[in-house]
C-alpha cells in the first residue's frame, strides 16, 4: 500500500486516549495509558511489543472482547465504547475474526464443524471447506484437533476466523506456539487473506521478525503506543525468518 | 444437526460416567414419586371402580333383631336413597384336620337375585341355593388358608347346633377388602373367614323370619352421613342397635385410606430428596463444566455467539441429563408400581387391580424434574453467560489457599503434606463441602427409611404383645355373660389363668368431639391385660374414671380431670358422665379403660363379663382349643402367636420390596454424589495430581489425596445422616399415625451398621472407578493443558 492510496483508504478503526485498568487478584494493573491509533481498510498491521506492552489489550478493545476504562474508539464510525453488550456481540459476530495464540479450537469439534460453529451464525460466510482449501486443510476436514499438528490447528483457527468473511481479522500471536517453519506457514495463509479477502489485519507478536510483512508496523511498551513505522519494503511471509 | 448441538451430544458422551450418576439419582426421584403416584391412582380407581360394581353401602348398622317392616320407616329418612337388610351371625368352626379355633362372620344373601347393596364378587364355583341349608360362600382369603375348593367341606356351630357346610363358591367382597376380624390387631385368613348363606335358612337358625340384624343405606347425592346416622340410630334404639357408621369408619376402608395416605407422603418425601440432590449435582458437575470450557465459551462469543446461545447450550446439556432421568425414572417407576401393585394384592383382597398412570402424573414428575435441575444449574449457566468474553480466554487466576484453622494453631506436625492437602482443599471450598455432605446425609436418611419400618412393625408388635397383652388367646362370649363362666374356662386342663373382662361398644364425646370404640372393663391388677405409660411401664387402674389410649385423647382434645361422656350402645344404652384420669400409650387400635367391676356397676349390671384372656399350657393348646369348640356361648377365640406369626408372614414381602427399593435409593444417591464430587476433584486437580505423580508419587498416594477427602466427607457426614435419617422416620412415623395404628420412630443399632456400610460401600464402589482413571492419567497430556 503507497502513502497515496492510503489516504484515499477508509479508517476502520478510529481510537483516541485510549486506557484499561483492570484487577488481577489483589494487583490493580494498568494496561493502556492514552492510546490513539488509526487502522485503514485492508492494510495490514503488525503491533509489537513485549507481554505485558498492553498490545492484546488494545487487540481485546478493538475486537469488542473488552471495554476500554476511558477514551473512545470506533469502526468505521460505530462507537464502541458505549455499546453494550447485545451491540458488541453483534460486532463480532458480523464483522470480527479472531486467531489467538493457542488456537482456542473446540476439542469436541472436528475441523470443519469448528469452522461450522461459526459460519452458522454467519450472515454471507464461506462454506467451511472452501475456509479450509484457503488455509490448505482440505485433507483434513474430520480430524478433531487433538489429532492435528500445532501449525494444523492454527490453520484451522484461521479458517474458522475467515470463514465469515469479515472486515477486520484480530491475531494475538498467532505464530506464538508454533516453530518458525510452521509459524511461516500459518503467517503465509494470513497473508494471503489479507490480499485476497481484502481483510484489515492487526496481528500483535512479540517477535520482530514477523514486522518485515506489514504495511505498518506499531511498536507498544508499558501501555503506550512508542513508535509507528511505515514498511518502505514490505517483505513476503515466506522470506520471514527468527 | 447444528456444529454446536455436536458439541452438546459429544460433552455428553465425554461425561457419560457423571451423566449416568446424576441420571440415576434424578432415576430414583422420578421413579418413587411415578411409583408412589400410579399405585395411589390405581388402588383409588380399583377401589371405586369394585365399590361401585358391588354397591357398597354407605351407612352401616347392626342390631339385636327389627322386623322387616322397620325398611319402610328406615327409607323414610331424608336422604336414605337404597335400603338392605341382613341377617349376620358370629361362628365358631371347625375344619378337619386344623384344630386351631376358627371364628366365622356367617352373611345372608338374598334368596333370589343379587345384593342390592353389598354385592360379592363371585371368583370360583357357584351361588347358593336358597332351598339348601348347607350350602356357603366363603372368602377367598379363607379358602385360600385352608386350600378350599368348590366342594369341600367343614362343620360350624349354628345356634349352638353342629352344622355340615358345603363350599360352593369362593368370592370376594368390598366391605372385606381387608379382612380382619373385629377385635384383632392383624388380619388371620387362617383362623377368621367371612361366610355368606342363602337368607332363608340362615333366618331359620336364628330365629330372624320376617326380621333382620344388619341393615346397609346408599345416600342420595349431597347427603352428609351424620343426619341419617342419627335419626337411624334413633330407630334402631328400640332394636338393640349398636350405633350406625359411616363408610369412612368401615373397617377395610380405613386402612385402605390410610395405605393411600402412606402413598402420598411417599409421593412427596422421597421426590423432593431426590430432586434436591440431583440439582446439587447438577450444579457442581455443569459449574465444572463451564469452568473447563471457559476457552470455549470466550471463543463462541469472541465470534458473535450471543448469551442466550451460550446459556441455552448449557440449558440444553442440562434438560438432556434430566431427559435420561425421566425417562429411567417412567420405566422405573412403571416397573416398582406393578411391583408395589403386586405387593396391595396381596394385603388388600381386590378382584383385579387397574394398574392406572395417568399422563399428567409422568408430565408433572417430567415438570418437577426439569425444575428441580434448572434450578440447581441456573447460577452456573448464568455465570457462563455473564462471564465477558475476553476474561473467559484469560486463565483462572490461581486458587487462593490458606493455611487452615487446624494449621494455625499448631497442629500441622500431626499432619503429612498430602492430609494437609485434604484439609486445605475442604477448607478452602467449604460450599461445596457442606453439599457434598448434604448430599450424603441425604443418602443416608433414605437408608435409614428403609430399615425403618420394619423396626417399627416388630417394636409395635413387640410392645403389644409382650407388654401389654400378654394373653395365649382371647375368648369372646356371644354375649355378655355372668363371671362364672370363667370357672367353666378355668377347669379346662391346660388353661393356666384367666383374667375376664367386659367390652361394651360406645360413643365418647368431649365437647363436639367424638368416636365410636369400645369401652373395656378389664381387671386393674391383671396379669394378661396391663396398661402401659408413655415410657412403657405398667400403670395401675384407678378405681374410678377411664384411662384412655394417648392417641384418642389427642383426638377428643381431653385432658386428665376433663369429663368424658359416653353413650353406650348397647343394652339400655345408658349414657354416663365419667372423669379421664389418665392416658395410656397404645400403638394398636385406639380404646377407653376402666376397671371391669366400675363398668358392671356403671351399668347396673350383676358380675358381668364379654369375655377372657386365657394363660395356657403350650403343651396342652390343641386340647384347650377342642374344648372351646364345644363350648357353646364362645363366640371367638383369637389365638394372640398365631395371629402375629400370620401377620409377619403376609408382610415379609411388603416389608422386603420396600427395604430392597429404599436401600437401592440410598446407595443411588451415596454413590452419585461421591462418583461426581471425585469425577470433578480429578478434573479440578488432575493437574495437581499429574505434576505429583511426576514428582514420583505413586498411583496410591495420589489417590489418597484425592478419595482421603471424600472418605473424610463420608464418615463427618455419617452422623449428621444418623439424626437426618432418625428426624426423616419420625417424620414419616408422624405421617402414619391413625386410629388404626401409630408407627413409633424406631430404629436398632443393625440399621445404623446397615446405613453405615451401604455408604461406605457406594463410596469405596465410586473410589474404586476414579482409581481406574488415576491409574491411566496421561502424565505428559495434563502437564501441558494449559490451565
Amino acid at each position: 500500500m503507497t502513502p497515496a492510496n492510503e489516504r484515499s483508504r477508509e479508517v476502520v478503526f478510529h481510537a483516541r486516549g485510549l486506557t484499561k485498568t483492570y484487577q488481577m487478584g489483589e494487583v490493580q494493573v494498568q494496561a493502556l495509558r492514552g492510546v490513539d491509533l488509526d487502522l485503514l481498510a485492508g492494510e495490514l498491521v503488525v503491533m509489537l511489543g513485549p507481554s505485558g506492552s498492553g498490545k492484546s489489550t488494545l487487540l481485546n478493545i478493538l475486537g469488542g472482547l473488552d471495554t476500554a476504562t476511558s477514551g473512545e474508539v470506533s469502526y468505521r464510525g460505530r462507537d464502541l465504547t458505549r455499546a453494550g453488550e447485545q451491540e458488541l456481540t453483534q460486532y463480532r459476530r458480523n464483522h470480527v475474526g479472531f486467531v489467538f495464540q493457542f488456537y482456542n479450537l473446540i476439542p469436541s469439534l472436528t475441523a470443519r464443524e469448528n469452522v461450522a460453529a461459526v459460519t452458522e451464525i454467519s450472515r454471507q460466510p464461506m462454506r467451511p471447506e472452501e475456509a479450509l482449501d484457503l488455509v490448505g486443510l482440505t485433507g483434513r476436514l474430520d480430524h478433531f484437533p487433538a489429532q492435528l499438528s500445532g501449525g494444523e490447528q492454527q490453520r484451522v483457527a484461521i479458517a474458522r476466523a475467515v470463514a465469515k468473511r469479515p472486515a477486520v481479522l484480530l491475531c494475538d500471536e498467532p505464530t506464538g506456539a508454533l516453530d518458525s517453519t510452521t509459524g511461516v506457514l500459518v503467517l503465509e495463509v494470513l497473508e494471503n487473506v489479507n490480499r485476497e479477502l481484502d481483510t484489515t489485519t492487526a496481528l500483535i507478536t512479540h517477535n520482530a521478525g514477523i514486522a518485515g510483512m506489514a504495511d505498518r508496523v506499531i511498536r507498544l511498551a508499558d501501555g503506550c503506543i512508542v513508535s509507528v513505522e511505515r514498511n518502505a519494503s514490505k517483505q513476503a511471509a515466506r522470506e520471514l525468518s527468527w | 444437526m447444528r456444529a454446536l448441538d455436536r458439541k452438546l451430544l459429544r460433552d455428553l458422551w465425554k461425561l457419560r460416567g457423571v451423566v449416568l450418576a446424576i441420571a440415576l439419582v434424578l432415576v430414583g426421584g422420578v421413579a418413587t414419586y411415578i411409583m408412589s403416584l400410579s399405585t395411589y391412582d390405581s388402588l383409588l380407581v380399583t377401589r371405586d371402580r369394585y365399590y361401585r360394581g358391588q354397591r357398597l353401602a354407605e351407612v352401616f348398622a347392626s342390631l339385636k333383631r327389627a322386623p322387616e317392616t322397620l325398611v319402610e320407616r328406615v327409607r323414610e329418612i331424608p336422604g336414605v336413597e337404597k335400603v338392605a337388610t341382613r341377617v349376620v351371625a358370629a361362628v365358631n368352626v371347625d375344619i378337619p384336620g386344623f384344630p386351631d379355633p376358627v371364628s366365622g362372620r356367617l352373611i345372608s344373601v338374598p334368596d333370589r337375585g343379587e345384593p342390592l347393596l353389598n354385592g360379592i364378587y363371585l371368583r370360583r364355583g357357584r351361588m347358593v341355593d336358597s332351598r339348601r341349608d348347607d350350602e356357603v360362600l366363603v372368602s377367598e382369603s379363607f379358602a385360600e388358608a385352608h386350600r378350599f375348593r368348590p366342594g369341600d367341606e367343614f362343620y360350624a356351630i349354628i345356634n349352638g347346633r353342629r352344622k355340615k357346610l358345603t363350599l360352593v363358591g369362593i368370592v370376594l367382597s368390598p366391605e372385606y377388602i381387608y379382612e380382619i376380624q373385629p377385635g384383632a390387631a392383624f388380619p388371620d385368613y387362617q383362623r377368621f373367614g367371612v361366610m355368606w348363606m342363602a337368607r332363608a335358612p340362615l333366618a331359620a337358625a336364628y330365629d330372624m323370619e320376617g326380621a333382620f340384624n344388619d341393615i346397609a343405606l346408599t345416600l342420595t347425592a349431597g347427603t352428609h352421613p351424620d343426619a341419617v346416622i342419627n335419626r337411624l340410630d334413633r330407630l334402631l334404639d328400640g332394636f338393640g342397635g349398636h350405633g350406625a357408621y359411616p363408610r369412612t369408619d368401615q373397617l377395610s376402608y380405613k386402612f385402605l385410606s390410610e395405605e393411600l395416605h402412606q402413598m402420598q407422603t411417599m409421593a412427596t418425601v422421597f421426590p423432593i430428596i431426590f430432586l434436591g440432590v440431583a440439582a446439587f449435582l447438577l450444579n457442581v458437575v455443569i459449574s465444572r463444566l463451564i469452568a473447563t470450557e471457559r476457552e470455549e465459551i470466550g471463543i463462541l462469543k469472541a465470534f458473535g455467539y450471543g448469551n442466550t446461545d451460550v446459556g441455552l447450550h448449557y440449558v440444553k446439556l442440562v434438560l438432556m441429563i434430566v431427559m435420561v432421568g425421566i425417562a429411567g425414572g417412567v420405566a422405573g417407576g412403571i416397573w416398582l408400581g406393578r411391583g408395589m401393585a403386586g405387593v396391595y394384592t396381596d394385603t388388600f383382597q381386590f378382584p383385579y387391580l387397574d394398574f392406572v398412570l395417568r399422563p399428567v402424573v409422568i408430565v408433572s414428575a417430567a415438570l418437577v424434574a426439569v425444575a428441580a435441575a434448572l434450578t440447581g444449574t441456573l447460577h452456573a449457566v448464568n455465570r457462563a453467560v455473564r462471564l465477558p468474553p475476553v476474561e473467559a480466554m484469560r486463565a483462572e487466576a490461581p486458587a487462593v489457599y490458606r493455611p487452615t484453622v487446624f494449621e494455625r494453631i499448631g497442629m500441622q506436625h500431626l499432619l503429612a503434606q498430602p492430609s494437609r492437602m485434604i484439609i486445605r482443599h475442604i477448607e478452602r471450598r467449604p460450599l461445596k463441602a457442606l453439599l457434598t455432605m448434604a448430599g450424603m446425609t441425604a443418602a443416608c436418611g433414605i437408608v435409614m427409611v428403609s430399615n425403618f419400618q420394619e423396626d417399627a412393625i416388630r417394636y409395635m408388635v413387640d410392645v403389644q404383645y409382650k407388654m401389654a397383652a400378654n394373653e395365649d388367646l382371647s375368648v369372646h362370649f356371644i354375649e355378655p355373660v355372668s363371671s362364672r363362666a370363667l370357672y367353666s374356662l378355668r377347669s379346662i386342663e391346660g388353661v393356666k389363668h384367666v383374667e375376664g373382662f367386659r367390652a361394651a361398644s360406645a360413643r365418647l364425646r368431649f365437647e363436639h368431639r367424638s368416636y365410636r370404640t369400645a369401652l373395656e372393663g378389664v381387671e386393674p391388677d391383671g396379669r394378661l391385660r396391663r396398661l402401659l405409660d408413655a415410657d412403657l411401664r405398667p400403670i395401675r387402674l384407678p378405681q374410678r374414671g377411664v384411662v384412655m389410649t394417648d392417641y384418642l385423647a389427642a383426638m377428643l382434645r381431653m385432658k386428665p380431670g376433663d369429663r368424658l361422656r359416653v353413650e353406650i350402645l348397647e343394652g339400655a344404652r345408658p349414657v354416663l358422665e365419667v372423669p379421664l384420669v389418665g392416658t395410656t400409650r397404645q400403638y394398636l387400635g385406639v380404646s377407653a379403660y376402666l376397671p371391669r367391676e366400675e363398668l358392671n356397676r356403671l351399668l347396673r349390671e350383676g358380675d358381668v363379663v364379654s369375655g377372657a384372656y386365657l394363660a395356657t399350657d403350650a403343651r396342652l393348646s390343641d386340647d384347650v382349643y377342642a374344648r372351646l369348640k364345644e363350648t357353646p356361648r364362645v363366640a371367638g377365640t383369637v389365638i394372640q402367636e398365631a395371629a402375629i406369626a400370620q401377620f409377619y408372614q403376609t408382610m415379609e414381602q411388603t416389608i422386603l420390596f420396600f427395604t430392597m427399593v429404599a436401600a437401592g435409593l440410598g446407595a443411588v444417591i451415596a454413590f452419585g454424589v461421591v462418583y461426581n464430587s471425585a469425577r470433578i476433584g480429578l478434573s479440578e486437580r488432575g493437574r495437581e495430581l499429574a505434576s505429583l505423580r511426576v514428582l514420583g508419587f505413586t498411583v496410591g498416594e495420589i489417590a489418597y489425596i484425592l478419595l482421603g477427602e471424600l472418605m473424610l466427607l463420608a464418615l463427618v457426614s455419617l452422623p449428621f445422616g444418623f439424626v437426618f435419617g432418625r428426624l426423616l422416620c419420625e417424620y414419616l412415623a408422624s405421617q402414619f399415625d391413625s386410629d388404626l395404628y401409630r408407627v413409633p420412630a424406631v430404629l436398632e443399632p443393625v440399621a445404623y451398621s446397615f446405613t453405615a456400610l451401604v455408604i461406605i460401600l457406594s463410596t469405596v464402589v465410586s473410589g474404586y472407578l476414579i482409581w481406574l482413571r488415576l491409574r491411566r492419567l496421561d502424565l505428559i497430556a495434563v502437564l501441558k493443558t494449559r490451565e
